[in-house]
């Protein structure tokens, strides 16, 4: 019998802010332990929180990104469990009227190649909702410490339809919001870092089958990487398990990357009953119109939007898109330019996403901060369109350029790369060439259009690069005629 | 002087610090010798820092000196019930769970006190975390009643009241979720008001129901109620729940409706309701001396009053489990010395068991019971709808009248020991004040005679944001009665 996994990802995802959601204390990373909290933080007696309402301009966003639609209302609810991170030992958060509901993911699966595109799909969202993350434990030989910086900040809990597959469809699930939360500003993402922190609820069953099989929640999931792993040996564990006609039950069970497998943590008769009920220290939130469209009009075009854009207005390939549109400074940079000089955009693409990231890399300079801007760029891709230097020499003047921050033509002209031969010396280079390999010569007259290459190169090589390939091959073809 | 200074009212001292008269040094020195002399016997403080308030009172008499007073509270001594935050003051809920622990921060009633010069007085006994009717639930002692030591104080506000009436202090603050003001005041013979939920700020009142807790004002007359109640209402962008309103001169707007005639309704369902007759014959006089002022006097039903005893008790301890469960032993709270550690558990189960009193205990199990899965639609879903039904009886009462009449409590204040054994019975010593914290609506309780020699509260309900009526109301029969300057025994 052949089966088939279902798959729903609940993804948490830290939200840049400045301060907290239910009170003003400061938000942030990297300070003393303890030091960005205050009464309602640590939970003193008789603090009380109070809703921070820009701290929903994120998720407001993040949900108009991700297609969602916003209610005119959503309210908080207290999900009640003993933890020591939880200074309040219960968390506020958004039980049955979240913020943002129903929506969907468009993603992109492996093409079967790099250069190829591949399938595009939409993985359905039942909500997003909001809650206050908690503290972070430090465990020590002989003792647990925890520390509240975290607590209080505002995080986001995206809960997907059991709408994929397989563990690259979770792969490229999460992807795509990474890239969509990024390119609204609304977190990094970094799953390392624990911006973005991903459970899975996984089933199996019969191909055909209609209802879903029985699910195991996967937790420990670090990294996007690991999500696709752990998946995909939890789907094979629980096919295996109902081939060999064993029963699956409900429970909560780990990835452990290391080992390369999935363990069992907990049965649900362990499960916690969080009591959840209306928090009544907080008002219902009402979101009015003039609120969505003020954050509507922040939201900029998206990742899969822009590729396709790019692909159609400037005509770059897959393969260019596919490395500027995750980065949304890169596509900008790449934009300004090409806006200047449609005509040039792919050479344009090519530098920005070969020489420019290169460079970037080398020297571990920022691109805001890059002395190599957009308009300096065009100035080398218009010597080069005007057969002022060849491409080759081109990349020499690209790492001089740079480096200084002078024009192409600044360069050219500092390091004499301007070539310093007429037309009628590059034609007596081709006359040699033509003469001295009659094999080619002949094969391009009978019909081979490559051989004409191989004259190209030897005339190149004479002039040291400095010829410029377009013209050369012009010439060639003029004496060949 | 006629009288001590400890039982003058916070107006009468107002005007003799004003006059010069009087310092707020001794004043406060003659209810600290009044506190040391007689708190032997009634307990009300949970602890008092002498030094501190007189270091307050030097600092009111100097600033009248130099600037003038900053207002009616300013050098006047205000008894704080020991569940309001005061920034290095113990903080303890009467509770062995924050024995040890100091407030960091002031309460916003307490920072608005502090603006008006008020001179902060001591930490008041109460019920643990403000559940019970009695005091008698205080991991700190026994508060006694002033008027009879053998009896009770009522509660869970026990110390304020008692303080009150011992002049312990000249006013006090309580906090009501169920009656924890009103009963407690008739108890002891004083005047007590439960403001409009949302009119107090809660923030820094450590948190029993949050949906039904509201900090407010006790004292021995009713201007005095108005004066404190003045000091601390008004919105608070720290508490979500707290009303966006203008704030008004409590006082004046109450002396503006004197020689109003009202219409009273008297609620048939609470009338039904008393067991002991002699504690109905001054709430009867008192119906009886506003029909003879001209108020037309009718009855009114509340029809949903025979569920608000349930009701209160699903929703205040579900509240109260989540509200209580952030005294856990890891951070500020009591730790117990033992327990297993290598059981995550273990340590909360162990320090609340040694932290927490019986009836805390009970209430946090009731709450945790009610918002179980499965159980959460039968018990606290049904609870807020009836609480709707609840307060719209009142909405529908108050299209025909302007205030309710009833008696504070079914009974005076009771011996000690003979309700603590049962719950149930102890619950209902607060029937006729909870459905006003379920409705939200205010209420007050002002003397109006005696049953045996113990103090009988007459109650005010009134419209929501309706503060200024009631104290009218009650301002006619506190002027033509003398209440206000009888005092116990001690």
């Amino acid at each position: 019998m052949e089966y088939e996994a279902v798959i729903g990802l609940e993804v948490h995802v830290q939200i840049k802010a400045e301060s907290k959601i239910f009170t003003r204390c400061r938000a942030g990373f990297g300070y003393e332990p303890n030091t960005l909290v205050d009464p309602v933080i640590i939970g003193l007696p008789g603090a009380l929180p109070v809703m921070n309402k820009r701290a929903l301009d994120g998720i407001i966003k993040a949900g108009m990104a991700l297609n969602c639609a916003i209610p005119d209302q959503c309210k908080w609810d207290r999900k009640n469990y003993f933890y020591p991170d939880s200074p309040n030992n219960y968390q506020i958060t958004q039980y049955d009227q979240p913020i943002c509901e129903g929506g969907y993911v468009e993603i992109e699966l492996e093409g079967e190649s790099r250069n190829v595109m591949g399938e595009h799909k939409k993985i359905k969202l039942t909500r997003i909702h909001l809650e206050n993350d908690v503290g972070k434990l430090n465990h020590f030989s002989d003792d647990s410490l925890v520390d509240y910086n975290r607590a209080g900040t505002s995080l986001m809990e995206i809960v997907s339809e059991p709408d994929m597959h397989s563990g690259e469809d979770a792969f490229a699930f999460l992807t795509a919001i990474r890239q969509t939360m990024i390119y609204c500003g609304v977190s990094d993402c970094d799953m390392e870092k624990g911006q973005m922190r991903a459970d899975a609820n996984i089933s199996v069953r019969p191909v055909g089958q209609k209802e879903l099989g029985t699910k195991i929640e996967l937790k420990n999931l670090n990294s996007i990487t690991g999500v696709k792993n752990g998946i995909n040996y939890e789907i094979k564990r629980q096919t295996n398990e109902l081939r060999r006609g064993n029963v699956i039950t409900q429970a909560t069970w780990r990835w452990d990357a290391d080992a390369g497998r999935t363990e069992h943590m907990r049965d649900k008769e362990d499960a916690h009953d969080y009591r959840y009920f209306p928090d009544p220290d907080l008002m219902p939130v009402k979101i009015d119109d003039e609120w969505r469209n003020r954050i509507r009009s922040e939201i900029p075009e998206l990742p899969f939007d822009k590729q396709r854009r790019f692909m159609e207005e400037y005509e770059l390939p897959y393969t260019i898109t596919s490395v500027l549109v995750p980065d949304k400074k890169m596509s900008d940079y790449f934009e300004s330019a090409a806006k200047q000089n449609p005509q040039q955009a792919q050479t344009i693409g090519n530098y920005v996403v070969n020489d420019l990231q290169r460079e970037l890399y080398e020297s571990g300079v920022s691109l805001d901060e890059c002395k190599m801007t957009p308009d300096l760029l065009l100035t080398l891709v218009n010597t080069v369109d005007k057969g002022i230097i060849t491409k080759q020499i081109a990349k020499a003047v690209f790492t001089e350029m740079y480096k200084s921050g002078e024009t192409a033509e600044q360069v050219i002209e500092r390091k004499g790369l301007k070539p310093d031969f007429d037309e009628d010396q590059v034609i007596a280079w081709c006359k040699e060439a033509i003469a001295e390999n009659p094999k080619p010569v002949e094969d391009f007259k009978s019909g081979n259009e490559k051989a004409i290459n191989a004259l190209k190169g030897q005339v190149m090589k004479k002039s040291r690069g400095k010829a410029n390939p377009q013209a050369v091959d012009g010439l060639l073809r003029e004496l060949l005629s | 002087m006629s009288q001590e200074l400890y039982y003058k009212t916070a107006s009468e001292l107002s005007e003799l610090l004003e006059k010069g008269e009087v310092s707020s040094v001794e004043l406060t020195q003659s209810v600290i010798d009044r506190t040391k002399s007689v708190d032997d016997r009634v307990r009300a403080f949970n602890s008092f820092d002498e030094a501190d308030a007189l270091f307050q009172a030097e600092a009111s008499d100097k600033r009248r000196s130099e600037n003038g007073a900053l207002g009616p509270l300013d050098g006047i001594p205000v008894g704080i019930k020991d569940v309001l935050a005061v920034d290095g003051q113990p903080l303890t809920c009467s509770s062995k769970i924050l024995e040890n622990f100091v407030s960091p921060y002031d309460a916003t009633c307490i920072q608005k006190l502090k603006q008006q010069g008020a001179v902060l007085w001591g930490r008041l006994n109460m019920d643990e975390f403000a559940m019970g009717s009695s005091t008698e639930n205080s991991a700190m002692g026994l508060t006694s009643n002033p008027w009879n030591l053998d009896c009770v104080p009522g509660g869970s506000s026990g110390g304020s009241a008692a303080a009150v009436a011992a002049g312990e202090t000249i006013l006090a603050l309580g906090s009501d979720t169920g009656g924890s003001i009103r009963q407690p005041a008739s108890y002891c013979g004083i005047v007590g008001l439960k403001p409009t939920y949302g009119r107090v700020s809660r923030y820094g009142l450590a948190a029993f129901a949050s949906s039904l807790d509201q900090v407010g004002p006790m004292g021995r007359s009713v201007a005095d109620v108005a004066i404190l109640l003045q000091g601390i209402a008004g919105h608070d962008e720290r508490d979500s729940t707290s009303y966006d309103s203008e704030t008004r001169s409590y006082l004046e707007s109450m002396n503006s409706l004197e020689g109003k005639k009202w219409k009273l309704g008297l609620p048939k369902e609470y009338f039904a309701n008393v067991s002991d007759p002699s504690a109905m014959e001054p709430i009867e006089k008192a119906v009886e001396f506003y029909k003879n002022l001209g108020c037309e006097i009718q009855e009114v039903s509340l029809p949903h009053t025979e569920y608000a005893v349930a009701t209160y008790y699903i929703i205040a301890t579900a509240e109260a489990s989540s509200n209580l469960a952030r005294y856990d032993g890891i951070r500020y709270t009591h730790r117990a010395e033992k327990f297993d550690d290598k059981d995550s558990v273990d340590i909360y189960c162990q320090s609340r068991a040694e932290g927490f009193g019986e009836e805390v205990k009970r209430r946090v199990i009731l709450g945790t019971y009610v918002l179980s899965s499965g159980y959460y639609d039968a018990y606290y879903l049904k609870a807020q709808k009836t609480r709707t039904l609840i307060r719209q009886d009142f909405l529908n009462a108050f299209e025909e009248v302007d205030a309710l009449l009833t008696p504070t409590s079914p009974g005076p204040a009771f011996k000690k020991g003979t309700k603590s054994d049962d719950p149930l019975e102890m619950y209902l010593s607060d029937i006729f004040t909870i459905s006003a914290n379920l409705a939200g609506i205010p209420g007050l309780s002002l003397p109006c005679g005696y049953s045996d020699g113990m103090p009988i509260g007459l109650q005010i309900l009134g419209k929501p944001f309706k503060e200024e009526e009631l104290l009218a109301i009650a301002q006619e029969f506190e002027d033509a009665h003398d209440y206000k300057n009888q005092h116990p025994n001690l």
